[in-house]
């Protein structure tokens, strides 16, 4: 799957998506694949604040229960509530519909990398 | 493959499914009248529907718990790779001395003269478990590892709080047990990663940055859960008590040095003992565990109550002390562990004991040896009581750790741990504990090479295994997401 080159990348694999105030966060493909199929997301309440690098919520797959963390911090504004009955999102579509959380808060000033340092990233790391 | 009951077994509410009526007892005539339960009971009490219990003669009950007993599969059936768990044999003689009368019929309300020989066994295996650990204090209390860590903890904290010092975050690697963050996290403290390093031990430079006095104490399992010894542990202590802070040790791999190194040595400040899980004492089925902890002269006081004391020849309770942290658990643990755990001890001495340790670190080298042409090694540090392969020359043939483990069932082997620990992906992490014979170890490696094989010639072979079992591939995702966790009689079809 190539990398969606509108979106922000971390090196502990969370996509981010800048709308005006706001960020979406995700995680990305290769994170979905390293985890397995998602069976369970446990997300934050909205109106939580966190801190960049800060725990969001965790995902549990077959083989393992994962936490993602906050690439930004801020306050949740919204949760993808499908997520609750259709964990599988995260895996069929983790740049679209299963997307994380919304955190109202600014990408300026932290470290992302872009779509095409990100797959360097990604090659450096399995090779 | 070993003999064993190849027919699928239905459930016990599935037995009898034409519902013929049969019984094991026959219940004596009803000499008063009949009363509707639902007329004399809360409505609340009353099964509604019915709970279905199935109509079975006492025979198809023994049969069936039969057939179930022999699908199961057991550390006295062969070698159980479970890695991080330890499962080595419950000797028979740990049976015997813990079914004894005075140790097995003996109230805990019971007053003290009448248990003195049970005092004195508590406070022997304190004795060996100080003098094993180097380490001067010991508490029996804890029912399980992570009782242990609780307990370790709550120490620390009141150690801090004493003092005036009281601080937020705990030290946890990223290999550690996932009991570990959890154990800071219920006692109040915030857990915070520690990276580790390229050989898989902690990184001393980050160690360096991250540890300031909010750092209440650092969690740390020696030798780590790769199987890595914590070579600079020395180190990591001075650096963490110069700062405040105190060492906790998980000592669920104790296993790996018993007898030949001192934890106390270390610098541990507290280290939780699994004793089903060095000391052989039966684990699995739930436990009852036992989770003893050591700990330094600064936490000495702060050991939960009751403790056992002992003035010349007799053997008291101490209930109060002000420093304590109070109990953690009814009376004084799960005392027939205890009496196991001292008889394996005291039947293997101090000579048998450093011989233990040799061969579960001599066995886990042997499959390290045997493995590693077929198997990856991400982390190559020498390897004390398990090592920890990963997939990765498997996953070009699209056969990943789960395939590898569900085809050692067609092989007539336990799989080994699996995807932990979380930092090297699809983990294999074998250890074989030094109970079995050497060349139970070899056929299990022998059965993990023909499987590397098939996975090369024949992968599908290899990844809709097992073939043999009376189940076949489960579908764990479909059970995790649709879960049911209770038999309802519209289930059954009838």
């Amino acid at each position: 799957m190539s990398l969606p080159a509108e979106l922000l990348y971390g090196r502990s694999h969370e996509w981010i998506r800048v709308e005006g105030d706001a960020v979406v966060i995700g995680i990305t493909n290769y994170a979905q694949d390293q985890l397995g199929e998602v069976v369970y997301v446990e997300l934050p309440e909205v109106g939580t604040g966190v801190a960049t690098g800060e725990e969001l919520g965790t995902l549990e797959s077959v083989k393992a229960v994962s936490e993602f963390l906050a690439p930004v911090g801020g306050e949740v504004i919204g949760v993808n509530e499908r997520l609750e009955d259709e964990p599988n999102l995260v895996n069929e579509d983790p740049y679209g519909a299963g997307w994380l959380v919304k955190i109202s808060g600014s990408a300026e000033g932290e470290d992302f990398l872009d779509a095409e340092a990100y797959q360097q990233f990604l090659e450096q790391e399995s090779g | 493959m070993r003999h064993r009951a190849i027919r699928p077994e239905p459930l016990f509410f599935e037995l009898n499914p034409r519902r013929v009526r049969r019984q094991g007892y026959m219940l004596p005539t009803l000499d008063v009248p009949p009363v509707e339960p639902a007329r004399v009971l809360p409505a609340n009490l009353v099964r509604d529907p019915d709970p279905h219990f199935p109509d079975i003669g006492e025979m198809e009950v023994v049969q069936h718990f039969h057939r179930l007993s022999q699908l199961n599969y057991a550390v006295d059936e062969g070698l159980y790779p479970l890695g991080s768990c330890t499962m080595k044999y419950n000797p028979r003689i740990n049976e015997q001395t813990a079914r004894l009368p005075g140790f097995a019929s003996i109230h805990p309300l019971q007053p003290v003269a009448q248990i003195q020989g049970a005092l004195r066994l508590i406070w022997e295996l304190e004795e060996a478990l100080k003098t094993i650990t180097g380490m001067p204090g010991v508490t029996l209390q804890p029912a399980a590892g992570a009782h242990g860590e609780l307990t370790g903890i709550l120490m620390i904290r009141k150690a801090l709080s004493t003092r005036g010092d009281p601080r937020e975050v705990v030290l946890v690697p990223d290999s550690a047990h996932g009991t570990n963050p959890a154990t800071a996290s219920f006692a109040g403290y915030r857990a915070v990663e520690i990276a580790s390093a390229d050989d898989g031990t902690i990184d001393l430079g980050a160690l360096e940055k991250m540890m300031d006095d909010t750092v209440a104490a650092i969690m740390l399992t020696v030798p780590n859960t790769l199987g890595v010894f914590e070579h600079r542990i020395v180190e990591i202590s001075k650096i963490v008590h110069d700062r405040g802070g105190f060492i906790y040790l998980d000592g669920a791999n104790l296993n790996a040095f018993a007898g030949r190194a001192l934890p106390g040595l270390m610098g541990a400040d507290a280290m939780h003992i699994n004793l089903h899980k060095t000391f052989s004492t039966p684990h699995g089925g739930g436990g009852p565990g036992a989770g003893p902890v050591t700990v330094s002269e600064a936490l000495l006081p702060h050991l939960p109550v009751p403790r056992v004391v002992r003035t010349g020849d007799d053997y008291e309770l101490l209930w109060e002390d002000p420093e304590s942290i109070g109990p953690m658990r009814g009376f004084y643990g799960n005392f027939l562990i205890l009496v196991r755990a001292l008889t394996y001890i005291r039947s293997l001495g101090a000579e048998g004991l450093r011989t233990m340790s040799d061969v579960a670190v001599l066995y886990a080298n042997l499959v390290r040896h045997r493995l590693s042409g077929a198997y990856h090694l991400k982390y190559d540090a020498p390897s004390m009581h398990e090592v920890v392969f990963d997939d990765s020359r498997q996953a070009r043939h699209e056969v990943h750790n789960t395939d590898i483990a569900k085809r050692l069932l067609d092989y007539g082997f336990h799989p080994p741990t699996m995807s932990f620990p979380l930092i090297v992906h699809g983990a294999l992490m074998i250890e074989p504990a030094e109970s079995v014979a050497p060349e139970e170890v070899e056929a299990f490696c022998d059965a993990m090479l023909a499987i590397a094989k098939e996975a090369e010639e024949n992968p599908e072979l290899v990844k809709t295994a097992p073939h043999d079992t009376p189940v076949g591939r489960v579908d764990e995702v479909r059970a995790a997401r649709d879960l049911k966790v209770r038999w309802m009689p519209e289930d059954d079809g009838a």
